[in-house]
């Protein structure tokens, strides 16, 4: 649980954070959103005290950040940047154990660790750990960087622009690894981004950051369906509104009884993805299936085309 | 197959150059001079006029070929081989030349190299050289590259070969002195640079993380850097000497207007600009988001200094200090004017003295030590850069 009372964050004559209180669930996924010079990294960097607020008050866990030093606080925060800033004169394994050795781990323990989030984020310990972060791809040193972040089993996670250096499909993936990873954990994410699609997919809750000010916050619908402000309604995009509503639900939440029949879905499927099967197919419905293979429900043309209608 | 022909009938530029050069110092230049006395003006020498004519006759063909191998394409190793040959020939030859023109026991006569075999030497070794870069030694190769060269001229000045030379006169008459003032030439540019790192690597590191200061140190250092090395060696020798004779315990630690005191405090000044200019360089090159991320992590910044600042910067300051090593070991030279001794004292004695065998003495291994010096640091640079890039 993070709590963020009215921080805000000047610099002489200009405000770059601007009162903002957010509250952040245990074990969900915040993404803060907006244009660059929006004050969005300025507010997570308030949270691991990079940068000292102003005025205002971080609350994690119910304890005031301030009531500990700075760099024992941020031992306990993962934290994420963009191009990661591996440590390119130490290998990999070292780069993870960076954390649990500032903490005085025994040996074998970093060791076990170090090897355990290897092999979560898929990567050979035999052959990664002795690496330099120079002889890795782009996406592996990505993962190292996540793998780094994580080495103490911080409750909190901090992640500036965490993918904004991978192509599209190795983005993907990555995105997909982080919320298996923050489920398999129960981590609490917040997470800086400028970009909207990387925000739905992720987020249990969207922040929209503008000159400072958090214009709106809530779950990724209410952004879509009640935007408060023309500003957000622009950020999202209007054009195909309608699709990215369907994409926030899976086929196996959407599933309702019936009748089978036309093409299979997996549960894991968005709701347009399903429609876009479906208009290919010509089909008027489709079977959902469960992972085992079982039939979980149905989905019709009209029932999906009911979902992507603001309530 | 036209380009790998061509390539086999490709002459060498360099090889050319080279050849020519050493082609007219044989025909134009006089080879040995041969002097009745120390400062009697010499006369010139042919080498056919003092060495029997198969010695000779050896000789040239010897080049002969090396000038072969320096004119074609052939590999590396081979021209490296030939070109120390050549080295090794020239070398016998010159000791063979003193050998001959010096009647039995006298000691008044001098034979020395002329320009011709100077150019020649530099010829032969400019190829040498360009056969080693060829071949792209490691930096440990080229470290045992110059273990096997001075093992090589250590064998030759010891074997008694070279002992009618005029330098090597010089030498006998000076031994022991020789010994002392490379130890001083040794200790002088040692230890103004082991200060200077003292001083400089925090001053850089303190210029770094103040970036307010950074413009003011640099331009102050770089002003010093100007100062003529003799003049700032004459200024220096006022204030220190005010100082001796102010305060007895400064004068008890040795410290004066002239001798050492004032060469170290000279030399460590030089010293400063390169290493600090390299501490902040090496340090700003440091990756920010790495700094970043390690700040994020909870690493303090004395922490973040040691284990992630100095570390990457380190192959870059450890260059600035090969620039200073260098460079110190030329100008501690110039310390010999202010009674701080070092080879230099050679140097200025033969120069007063127009003993030109004397300046020599001086001169030949100053350029040695700095150019070995060099190697070895190179080398250091060299591996230590490269498990990080």
């Amino acid at each position: 649980m993070i709590e963020i009372e009215a921080l805000s964050k000047c610099y002489e004559s200009t405000t770059v954070v601007d009162r903002v209180s957010l509250s952040i669930a245990r074990g969900s996924i915040t993404v803060i959103v907006g244009t660059s010079g929006s004050g969005k990294s300025t507010l997570l960097r308030m949270i691991n005290r990079l940068v000292e607020p102003t005025s205002g008050r971080v609350i994690i866990d119910g304890i005031d950040t301030t009531t500990e030093a700075a760099h024992l606080l941020r031992r306990r925060i993962g934290y994420v940047i963009q191009g990661y800033g591996l440590f390119p004169h130490r290998t990999v394994a070292e780069n993870i154990a960076t954390v649990p050795r500032l903490l005085e781990w025994d040996a074998e323990r970093i060791k076990n660790r170090v090897d355990e989030l290897l092999r979560i984020f898929q990567l050979d310990p035999q052959e990664f750990a002795g690496k330099f972060p120079h002889q890795m791809s782009g996406g592996q040193q990505q993962r190292v960087g996540v793998a780094r972040a994580l080495a103490a089993e911080p409750t909190v996670l901090l992640m500036d622009e965490p993918f904004g250096a991978l192509d599209p499909i190795i983005r993907g993936r990555a995105q997909d690894d982080l919320k298996d990873i923050q489920r398999r954990f129960g981590t609490t994410i917040v997470l800086v981004t400028h970009d909207m699609d990387e925000a739905f997919r992720l987020a249990d809750q969207v922040a929209v950051m503008s000159a400072g000010k958090v214009l709106q916050c809530g779950p990724p619908e209410a952004l879509l369906t009640r935007p408060a402000d023309p500003f957000v309604s622009r950020l999202t995009g209007t054009a195909d509104r309608a699709m990215k509503l369907l994409a926030l639900t899976t086929a196996g939440e959407a599933a309702e009884p019936g009748a089978a029949g036309g093409p299979t879905v997996p549960a894991s499927a968005t709701l347009r993805e399903v429609l876009s099967d479906l208009v290919w197919d010509g089909a008027p419905q489709a079977t959902v299936l469960n992972p085992d293979g079982t039939t979980r429900g149905r989905l019709t043309l009209t029932g999906i085309l009911a979902r992507g209608k603001p309530s | 197959m036209k380009k790998v022909m061509a390539r086999g009938f490709a002459i060498d530029r360099l090889g050319v150059l080279l050849t020519v050069i050493g082609l007219a110092a044989l025909l134009f230049l006089p080879f040995v001079i041969f002097k009745a006395n120390r400062i009697l003006p010499g006369d010139a020498r042919s080498l056919f006029a003092i060495l029997p004519a198969w010695e000779s006759w050896g000789f040239h063909a010897v080049l002969a070929l090396v000038a072969a191998s320096a004119l074609g394409s052939v590999n590396a190793r081979t021209r490296l081989a030939l070109a120390l040959a050549g080295v090794a020939v020239l070398v016998l030859a010159v000791g063979a030349a003193g050998n001959a023109l010096t009647p039995l026991g006298n000691k008044v006569v001098r034979v020395s190299p002329g320009p011709g075999f100077w150019v020649l030497l530099v010829a032969l070794g400019l190829m040498a050289t360009d056969a080693i870069t060829r071949m792209r030694p490691g930096p440990g190769m080229r470290v045992l590259f110059l273990l096997l060269f001075a093992a090589a001229a250590t064998a030759v000045f010891g074997s008694g070969l070279l002992d009618h030379l005029s330098v090597m006169r010089e030498y006998q008459v000076n031994a022991s002195r020789f010994a002392h003032e490379a130890r001083q030439h040794v200790f002088l540019a040692l230890s103004s640079m082991a200060a200077a790192v003292i001083v400089a690597v925090p001053l850089g590191i303190l210029c770094h993380r103040v970036p307010r200061l950074r413009a003011g140190t640099l331009g102050a250092l770089n002003l010093i850097q100007t100062i003529p090395s003799i003049a700032l060696f004459g200024i220096l020798m006022a204030p220190l000497g005010a100082l001796a004779a102010a305060a007895p315990f400064a004068a008890g630690l040795g410290i004066r207007g002239i001798g050492t005191a004032p060469a170290v405090v000279a030399l460590f000044l030089y010293s400063l600009l390169p290493i600090v200019a390299n501490t902040v360089v090496g340090l700003a090159r440091v990756s920010a988001a790495a700094v970043d991320a390690a700040r994020g992590m909870g690493l303090t910044s004395g922490q973040i200094l040691r284990h992630i600042e100095m570390p990457l910067a380190f192959p870059v300051i450890l260059t600035g200090i090969r620039i200073v090593l260098v460079q110190n070991i030329g100008l501690v030279t110039v310390a010999a004017l202010i009674g701080a001794g070092g080879f230099g004292t050679f140097v200025f004695q033969g120069i007063n003295q127009t003993a030109i065998d004397l300046v020599l003495l001086g001169a030949i291994p100053i350029v040695a030590l700095a150019f070995s010096c060099a190697v070895l640091l190179d080398a250091l640079v060299e591996t230590i850069n490269r498990p990080a890039r």
